[in-house]
């Protein structure tokens, strides 16, 4: 579902517009409507997620509707249309993790996190949610962040807590720059 | 020591970077095919080589190629299918992670067979370091000359794009990876027209799995007849075997096609055994999609021969007894798994990614899952099993696309060969939610040998 009372504007920094025309200028003259998903991919790297004025933004970029925008968006399960945590753990729960303890490892961080799947820890730090086959049968049971969807193989608890532990300093380390 | 033409080099220090892979006779493949040969030898020793996709279908590719049409004036695409989203399959990014240029090479030597001037690496999208490590290989073969104008002299131009999808199994399908690439959502295309006639754009298109496209350096290097003296039948070549689930030694191998089911299961070369000291159950041989087969089914044939890791071989006996190779993705059971919750499993995961296009897959998956996690609860009657099975026929070949056949399949092979299991499951729901059924009495009582 669209997010539409999130309604706050948005606009696309110099670096972001020349990262844009790079990306457009990969396809033939009138093809923009190819750099949808590498631009929605730009966005929600900076922004987190992607509301209904960045989706529009993007359509006004590349002259398409914003329902062509939409529709796309709500297709690919990488996009996420709905404010998320800073981190985004997506632990995949396909046979093959699951026949080397996956579900084992979601309860772990269910309670570690104590946040349901899907839901934001109340720092807004963190959010987990499993999902389908990430490829890397053989490294089970794994684990992805974004952006830049770093991953985590052979997870065990400890593994985990020290993956969460350190994130939270981390966000922690930063949160006291940003104050100072 | 098996011959590898893909891996060879996987354990040189910085193989990953263009300077070690040309130390190492990288892109010799494309200096030949620019200098000495044309478009026309590429395909021929594509054809000889007797190279099938190795993406799934194993599909031959040099007559893949063949069939692409040349318009005049009409630009023609080669798209390589890097959405490797199977469940068992990571052989793939394997390959792009540790030896990009493998693919770049084979990307430049096939875009030259098929005439095309832009050619697009179609990546998933969840695999970002693997985007990265090909955007710093091509920019490095374009540094070295090797990508853009008038590659080494040559006259051909070539550039090289790596597009990230959203995270949609269905885009493993060729013409939903040709939508999503043209920035819509991943719906498959009702063939034909094929790819080879319109494919990205309304162009002559090939889209060609990973490994297939890599394979064409050794083919180029080694000549097309020397790739097929290796293998058995009309299965050439070496293949790369994703291994997962309860095995010693998971991980991604490199099999000359006809090595024996067991040896690459039991032997210390390949899989190691079975983890744990356990028993093996079941295996699935080539992802998720294709038949599961019982321990025993896996190791022989109905005929009682030893089963070989080929397209022939595995496919034995139809899908009464036998499987495919598919993708190769290799997942092993072991005696503590429950076959119902797996299918349910992998039902889950094919109601997930259906497209929702075509009524049949979009409500029978969703009906299987349903269905399937109800047995697999201790609420399942007989009936449910008939029902799967029923639900699972209406899908199977009444879809735009094989996702369909891809869903079904694996619920029927499910029921045919473990039976004994699911009822199990209806007439003591108690107990199956304590504990798991264990061996199905034809899977014991294989040794673990050698």
């Amino acid at each position: 579902m669209l997010n539409v009372k999130h309604n706050e504007p948005v606009e696309f920094t110099e670096e972001m517009l020349g990262k844009f025309a790079e990306i457009v200028a990969r396809y033939p003259e009138g093809r923009q409507k190819s750099a949808l998903l590498p631009i929605l991919h730009e966005v929600q790297a900076k922004q987190g997620w992607l509301s209904v004025p960045a989706m529009d933004k993007v359509a006004e970029y590349l002259q398409l509707e914003p329902i062509e925008v939409y529709e796309v968006a709500s297709f690919y399960t990488m996009f996420f249309r709905q404010p998320r945590g800073k981190y985004v753990l997506e632990i995949c729960r396909t046979g093959p993790c699951c026949l080397v303890g996956a579900e084992r490892i979601m309860k772990h961080i269910e309670s570690k996190l104590d946040v349901r799947e899907g839901e934001v820890t109340p720092d807004g730090q963190f959010s987990w949610r499993g999902v389908e086959c990430l490829a890397a049968c053989g490294y089970g049971p794994v684990l992805q962040i974004g952006p830049e969807y770093t991953f985590y193989e052979n997870l065990t608890e400890e593994k985990i807590d020290k993956l969460i532990n350190e994130l939270r300093n981390k966000a922690e380390g930063r949160a006291l720059t940003a104050e100072s | 020591m098996a011959r590898k033409l893909l891996l060879t080099h996987i354990d040189v220090p910085g193989i990953n970077t263009f300077e070690v892979y040309r130390q190492k006779g990288g892109y010799r493949a494309v200096e030949k095919v620019l200098k000495t040969l044309t478009p026309e030898d590429v395909v021929e020793e594509v054809k000889k080589s007797g190279l099938r996709g190795r993406g799934g279908a194993g599909f031959p590719t040099g007559m893949k190629w063949s069939f692409l049409a040349k318009p005049e004036g009409v630009p023609r695409y080669l798209v390589c299918n890097a959405d490797e989203s199977e469940p068992g399959t990571f052989k793939d990014r394997y390959l792009m992670t540790h030896i990009p240029h493998a693919l770049i090479e084979g990307m430049i030597v096939s875009s030259f067979a098929l005439g095309a001037n832009t050619s697009y690496i179609y990546v998933r999208g969840e695999m970002m370091p693997q985007i990265r490590i090909l955007e710093r290989a091509i920019t490095e073969a374009k540094n070295a000359g090797f990508l853009g104008k008038n590659i080494l002299g040559s006259g051909y131009d070539l550039e090289l794009y790596v597009q990230p999808g959203g995270g949609a199994y269905i885009c493993g399908e060729e013409t939903a990876l040709l939508e999503s690439l043209e920035g819509k959502r991943g719906n498959p295309r009702i063939k034909p027209p094929f790819p080879a006639i319109s494919g990205l754009y309304n162009c002559p298109t090939v889209v060609n799995n990973v490994e297939s496209i890599a394979a064409t350096v050794p083919i180029i290097n080694d000549g097309g007849e020397e790739y097929a003296k290796i293998g058995v039948e009309r299965s050439t070549g070496t293949k790369l075997i994703s291994a997962g689930g309860n095995l010693n030694k998971p991980g991604v191998y490199e099999i000359e096609l006809g090595l024996p089911v067991e040896e690459f299961i039991y032997s210390d070369e390949y899989c190691g055994g079975i983890a744990n000291g356990k028993y093996l159950k079941a295996v699935v041989g080539g992802g998720s999609s294709v038949p599961i087969l019982p321990a025993n089914l896996i190791m022989k044939t109905l005929k009682g021969e030893s089963r070989l890791m080929t397209y022939e071989s595995l496919a034995d006996g139809g899908f009464q007894s036998g499987t495919m190779l598919g993708s190769g993705g290799f997942i092993a059971f072991d005696e503590d798994q429950c076959i119902v919750k797996n299918t349910w499993n992998f039902t889950r995961f094919y109601h997930h990614e259906s497209c929702g296009q075509c009524s049949p897959c979009r409500e029978g998956t969703g009906w299987m899952e349903k269905v399937l996690h109800k047995i697999e609860h201790g609420q399942g009657t007989f009936n449910d099993i008939d029902l799967l099975v029923d639900v699972a026929k209406k899908i199977e070949g009444n879809t735009i696309c094989p996702l369909g056949d891809a869903a079904a399949w694996p619920v029927a092979s499910a029921i045919r060969h473990f039976r004994d299991e699911f009822e199990w499951h209806v007439t003591n729901g108690q107990e199956a939610q304590m504990r798991n059924y264990g061996l199905a009495h034809y899977a014991d009582p294989l040794e673990p040998v050698i």
